[in-house]
């Protein structure tokens, strides 16, 4: 159901005014050190950002995905990482919300609206990235369990989550999806955090590599019940087509904060004795950035509200994804420029924009992959008689 | 324990606003939005409540357009319902004007404790709660930057220029609340959609019993004889260093009774 205009604004002007007052005064901190922004991840847990797209039977909010992407966009301009926070969460509720049986939905979706039962999504592996269907990781049946053994990569959340919906080849050769519940922390029952991956940027929460040694899930666990068998690869990539517009989303939140950085300081900054705005060349680099960026928000936006209608949004999510993502590197590129030396320091945080957009263009499909599904799309809507 | 909680709305201090020359008053036809100042009263009265484990906060507020987005905000935050006054013939009033209707509406909500803010953002005379006090013939305790309730008796620390008084009065008492004395908190999403359906009795003074020839332009004790632009800002002392800047610096702060 769609969110009513007026609440999604005072819920969006609530974001905007904690992001503002304590999240971008304390960030530089938690990005130095890498360090889990504890305080923040509480206070989301309190707005009851967890359990925001939730249905209200199962004690979410229902919020819509209009709302959603905005709530996304605005924790994006203060700390991408935070929408990192959520995003796999998100990503696992959608799947359980849209595939789970009735009584994975009464078991797990309660669980996870207040952020103390929190949830990761594990499809990639070492070798296996926007090749999904080359996992490796197996399940084997054993009576009423299925017995996991393999290597996951790139899980984000993965070590403080207590569920990973981990995607695995069954017997039948095809990917199956599990909801493997689990304590957080480095190990649990045969499933261990191997490594954490040490990133360029989106510092702050853990990606990590997991190791699964015979590791036991009931069958109750495996998403859909027995029709789902063999599915898992499918759910996933319907949550994915979600998911690019909330990368698409975050893309936007950084690109306006790299943006607002760049505007203000070309107003500032003198050389040659007067504002670098003045030059023509900063200010048409201005006109550019600000132009991209309209673009991209307008295309998420429109993405989103088809989303929101129950349209098909295949094509329309890959482009908001494509553009906002490439426009978004661009944006902070150019806002880095701007800041000349300064721009190039810890300072400033154009260098954490400048460090945190390139993985819109990489996570939950590259941009390649995003052209390769738009075409699909597009000849599948195009057809010649 | 009920706490009620006297909340003003005003025009958003981040929208400059503008003083209507006719009336020589804000002009008050934009929209309102919740105090920043009694934000502190509102987290004060919620964690008292808490605190006490039974009981809830009520909100007063008087404009004179029905805005509630002000309202809404408090609500939002936690407190259960608001007595609204409105009435066309509020405007003007002045602050003792503005106290008698609060007086009445507060009466209604049958407080154990009346919480204010120790002066607004917009009119800032600092005046409305003591009157209120008056009004009501309650205790009145100014500047609290902590209170606690025990056994119908309530223990301020009240803040003074080198420290705090600790007072100690029976309830019901109005106590105004200092700004930045506790941290408000923000509303949850579940909080601000639950602020749309809690109830907002919307009054007149005629359900106050209260005269509109007392109240507003016609009841105004007080008068704006003149309005002028605030004088710029002077250009500030430079201090600069020759071995004694902190000596100097030192001196200046003492002139202005800083130190
Ligand atoms: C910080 C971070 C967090 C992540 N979090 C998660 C997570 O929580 N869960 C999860 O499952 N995964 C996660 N990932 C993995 C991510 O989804 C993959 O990295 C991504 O899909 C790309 O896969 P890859 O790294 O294997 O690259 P590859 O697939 O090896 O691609 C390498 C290059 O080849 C290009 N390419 C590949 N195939 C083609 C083709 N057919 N045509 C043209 N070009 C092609 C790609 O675009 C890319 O440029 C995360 C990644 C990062 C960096
Ligand atoms: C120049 C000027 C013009 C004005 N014009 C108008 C006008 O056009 N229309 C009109 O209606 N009023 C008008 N007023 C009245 C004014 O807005 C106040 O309501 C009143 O004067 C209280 O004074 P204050 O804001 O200085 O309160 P203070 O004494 O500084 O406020 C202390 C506390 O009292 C409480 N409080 C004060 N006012 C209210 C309120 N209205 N509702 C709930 N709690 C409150 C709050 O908790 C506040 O923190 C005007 C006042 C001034 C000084």
């Amino acid at each position: 159901m769609a969110t009513d205009r007026e609440l999604a604004d005072e819920i969006v002007g609530t974001i905007r005014a904690w992001i503002e007052r304590d999240v971008v005064p304390n960030v530089a901190q938690f990005e130095a050190a890498d360090e889990f922004p504890q305080a923040m991840f509480d206070q989301m847990c309190e707005f009851g950002l967890f359990g925001a797209t939730i249905a209200e039977e199962y004690g979410g909010l229902g919020l819509d995905i209009t709302t959603y992407t905005r709530i996304i966009e605005e924790l994006s301009r203060g700390y991408m990482s935070l929408a990192g926070i959520l995003n796999t969460h998100k990503i696992a509720a959608t799947m359980i919300g849209r595939f789970g049986t009735d009584e994975q939905r009464r078991r797990f979706l309660p669980r996870m609206c207040d952020g103390s039962f929190r949830a990761a999504f594990s499809l990639s592996e070492p070798d296996a990235g926007s090749d999904t269907g080359a996992i490796r990781c197996r399940a084997e049946r054993d009576g009423d369990e299925w017995v996991i053994n393999g290597t996951k990569m790139w899980v984000t959340n993965g070590m403080r989550s207590s569920l990973v919906m981990l995607l695995a080849r069954t017997p039948d050769d095809r990917i199956t999806c599990f909801l493997v519940e689990k304590d957080p922390g480095e190990s649990f029952e045969g499933i261990t955090v191997s490594k954490k991956i040490d990133k360029l940027g989106y510092r702050g929460l853990e990606t990590v590599e997991m190791s699964y040694v015979d590791h036991r899930v009931p069958h109750t666990n495996l998403l859909g019940g027995d029709e789902g068998l063999g599915h898992g690869r499918g759910y996933a990539l319907s949550a994915l087509e979600l998911g690019r517009i909330n990368v698409a989303a975050r893309a936007v939140g950084v690109a306006q904060a790299a943006f607002e950085a760049a505007i203000a300081y070309a107003q500032q900054r003198e050389t040659f004795g007067k504002p670098i705005v003045q030059h023509q060349a900063i200010s048409f680099m201005l006109a550019e950035m600000a132009t991209k960026l309209q673009a991209a928000r307008l295309l998420t936006y429109d993405a989103a509200r088809l989303a929101d209608a129950g349209e098909r949004v295949d094509v329309e999510a890959g482009m908001a994804k494509l553009f906002a993502s490439e426009a978004a590197f661009e944006i902070a590129t150019d806002a880095m420029r701007i800041h000349g030396g300064n721009g190039y320091t810890t300072e400033f945080p154009v260098e954490r924009y400048f460090r945190d957009t390139p993985l819109m263009i990489i996570g939950e499909g590259t941009s390649e992959i995003q052209k390769m599904v738009i075409a699909r799309n597009l000849v599948d809507r195009y057809p010649v008689e | 324990m009920i706490v009620v909680v006297c909340v003003k709305q005003i025009p958003d201090p981040a929208d400059p606003g503008a003083l209507d020359p006719d009336t020589k008053t804000l002009k008050r036809d934009v929209k309102l939005i919740l105090d920043e100042s009694d934000s502190y009263g509102v987290e004060m009265g919620l964690q008292l409540v808490d605190a006490a484990g039974e009981g809830e906060v009520r909100l007063v507020s008087m404009v004179p357009n029905s805005e509630v987005s002000g309202l809404r905000t408090a609500l939002a935050m936690g407190a259960e319902s608001a007595v609204l006054v409105s009435d066309e013939a509020l405007a003007g009033s002045d602050a003792l004007s503005t106290a008698k209707v609060l007086a009445a509406a507060i009466r209604r909500c049958e407080p154990d404790l009346v919480l204010t803010g120790t002066e607004s953002s917009d009119g800032y005379t600092g005046t409305v709660p003591a009157q209120v006090a008056e009004l009501m013939d309650l205790p009145s305790v100014t500047f609290a930057k902590e209170i606690a309730v025990a056994d119908g008796v309530a223990t301020v620390k009240r803040q003074t220029e080198d420290g705090y008084d600790e007072i100690e009065c029976s309830l019901p008492a109005v106590v105004s609340v200092t700004a930045g004395v506790v941290e408000p908190r923000y509303p949850s999403f579940k909080g601000i959609m639950a602020a749309k359906n809690k109830p907002v009795d919307e009054v007149d003074l005629a359900a106050l019993g209260i005269d509109p020839g007392t109240v507003g332009w016609a009841g105004a004790g007080q008068e704006i004889t003149d309005i002028a632009e605030a004088p710029a800002r002077e250009a500030g002392e430079v201090i600069v260093d020759e071995g004694d800047a902190h000596e100097r610096i030192l001196a200046f702060l003492d002139d202005l009774k800083i130190l």
